[in-house]
């Protein structure tokens, strides 16, 4: 099973648009990247720009409006993620309690949803989308 | 600190913490055993010491490290009965006291820097070639994967006590043979890693293709597979076939969901839906099969089998297929391997690429082969491909003949449909 960890930095909601980790903080997360991917377990992770440099679409009524961030009524922010492939919720908690987070951060663990766990009319719904993924795959 | 945890919980939390640490635990024990079944026990004493202590204590900052001063007191106390050293160490030393420091210093150490290598060395030391490989696969997944002898039995059907046994039985015959705990090197490696990657593929194939039963896939197995492979490809980054059985794995377990229908029942690659294939899976073995081949090791065997995969893997439809390629990977790996199972498959290959009676003409070759006389493939095949031909009473026989041949319901299930089939067209 597959879990996503969020990670979102103490007050990275209001974060400075060239807020950057300090070079101490980077190489701890270095050594945890390289130990989740020595056992095995690291599928993939990423770290994303703060909420200044997004912006949020929502919908009302059929209709989508964009909101350039950063957004005043957030109290959070996802700063980035890994995917990690284990064999429990408890394993993927017991990775995330390693993590070298600072003071406040908080690091959410959820469960990805695997093609196999929907329901067959979802799947029926959800065909034609592999063309997307295709095209990525059929590069090598 | 302590976790706040639910009464049921905490068991399972101790277990998660088991499956991420004991690898490197045994792994830093048989450093100073040197003896990868008295470095289980004590990690497993350390275990059941954790599930004493932890239920109330809660969970330690540093579990790895209390574990093995766990281990460290127990490998102590162990000595002082006299049994260990007796055994291992006889000519160390001939004062107890003595030995005791040197034990539990060397044991501080080996947790201070359990290196890589010491789990490279566990590894060739569980899939070594001195056991049954049932051995192998049982002691990898126990003491590389952190699996339970419970686990390993359910995964593998068989009951929990023949597996107690057949890890036992390994165990007794590593140190009988003195076999010692280290990885080897130069010429010696490839030999021995052709041994470890192929007990990590049959665990692999065990979770993907149930040998007998009901139950046609334990994906569980699947995963730890995979993840045994990419814990390889960490230790040895040089070795391209381990990257090229990562990519292997990946790209087949990219089809799990699509194999099977709704009522368990197998779906083979022509008629899978393959919007149902993982391409977040296929995308991860693609890459891993560039690294192989980056590596030099594209012409070597697990290499090419994840390059035909891959063909497979970039067609939108089976008409898309590129089968010319196919069937000249499957020339260059008949070349490496020489197995009649690759020039089965081979035949399918030049089937689809050249016509059915080319097909035909390429299996006639390899249909006098000892080794397929009681595959049912081989007439499945046959079966098929003469269906294609029109010759629908000789491709029944062919049907009829494979039933014969497997007890596996699914396949069964699956050879009946095609000989219903041809009675219907016909």
């Amino acid at each position: 099973m597959r879990f996503m960890m969020m990670v979102i930095p103490k007050g990275y909601e209001t974060a400075a648009l060239d807020a950057v980790p300090s070079a101490e903080a980077v190489a701890k997360m270095m050594e945890f990247n390289k130990s989740l991917q020595k056992a095995g377990v690291l599928l993939g992770l990423d770290g994303l720009f703060p909420p200044s440099t997004g912006a949020r679409v929502s919908y009302a009524d059929g209709k989508a409006t964009v909101t350039d961030g950063p957004f005043a009524e957030a109290k959070e922010a996802v700063g980035g993620y890994w995917i990690v492939q284990v064999r429990s919720r408890e394993e993927a908690i017991e990775w995330a309690r390693r993590a070298p987070m600072a003071n406040g951060d908080i690091v959410e663990v959820r469960q990805i949803h695997e093609v196999g766990d929907f329901l067959e009319d979802v799947l029926k719904a959800a065909d034609g989308f592999e063309e997307f993924p295709k095209a990525a795959g059929a590069r090598t | 600190m302590s976790d706040v945890h639910k009464a049921g919980d905490i068991h399972k939390a101790i277990e998660a913490v088991w499956k991420i640490e004991s690898t490197r635990l045994i792994a830093g024990i048989a450093r100073v055993t040197r003896d990868i079944g008295i470095a289980e026990e004590l990690a497993q004493d350390a275990l059941v010491a954790a599930l004493e202590r932890w239920p109330e204590e809660g969970i330690p900052d540093k579990p790895a490290a209390w574990l093995m001063t766990a281990a460290k007191r127990r490998a102590i106390d162990s000595l002082r009965r006299g049994r260990m050293l007796e055994q291992k160490h006889g000519e160390i030393g001939r004062e107890l006291e003595f030995q005791q420091q040197r034990l539990g210093e060397a044991m501080d150490q080996a947790f201070d820097q359990v290196i890589d290598d010491d789990v490279l060395r566990l590894i060739f030391t569980a899939c070594h070639p001195v056991l049954a490989v049932d051995g192998r696969v049982a002691l990898t997944l126990r003491v590389a994967c952190g699996l339970t002898t419970a686990e390993i039995a359910r995964a593998f059907l068989v009951p929990e006590k023949t597996l107690g046994q057949r890890i036992f039985r390994a165990k007794k015959t590593l140190a009988e043979a003195h076999v010692p705990f280290e990885s080897p090197r130069g010429l010696e490696l490839k030999k021995r890693l052709e041994s470890v990657l192929a007990v990590v593929y049959l665990i692999f194939n065990e979770g993907y293709t149930a040998t007998s039963g009901v139950e046609w896939m334990r994906a569980g197995l699947c995963e730890d597979a995979l993840r045994l492979g990419r814990m390889l490809a960490e230790l040895l980054p040089e070795e391209s076939e381990v990257r090229g059985l990562v990519a292997l794995m990946e790209l087949q377990g990219s089809r799990t969901v699509a194999r099977r229908g709704p009522d368990g029942e197998a779906v083979l690659l022509p008629e899978q839906d393959r919007s149902l294939w993982d391409y977040a899976q296929i995308e991860r073995g693609m890459s891993a099969l560039d690294r192989a081949q980056r590596l030099g090791g594209g012409a070597q065997s697990y290499a090419l089998q994840a390059a035909i995969a891959a063909c497979h893997a970039r067609a939108n439809t089976l008409a898309e297929t590129d089968w010319e390629r196919i069937v000249v990977l499957y020339d260059a790996l008949l070349q490496v391997s020489g197995s009649p199972i690759v020039a089965l498959n081979r035949a399918v290959a030049v089937g689809m690429a050249h016509g059915p009676a080319a097909g035909l003409e390429a299996l006639d070759v390899v249909a006098a082969e000892p080794a397929l006389a009681n595959y049912h493939l081989l007439p499945s095949v046959r079966g098929d491909l003469l269906v294609k031909l029109g010759r629908y009473a000789e491709a029944r026989k062919e049907f009829e003949r494979a039933l014969a041949m497997t007890d596996n319901v699914r396949e069964q299930d699956l050879l009946s449909k095609k000989l219903k089939q041809t009675l219907l067209i016909d």
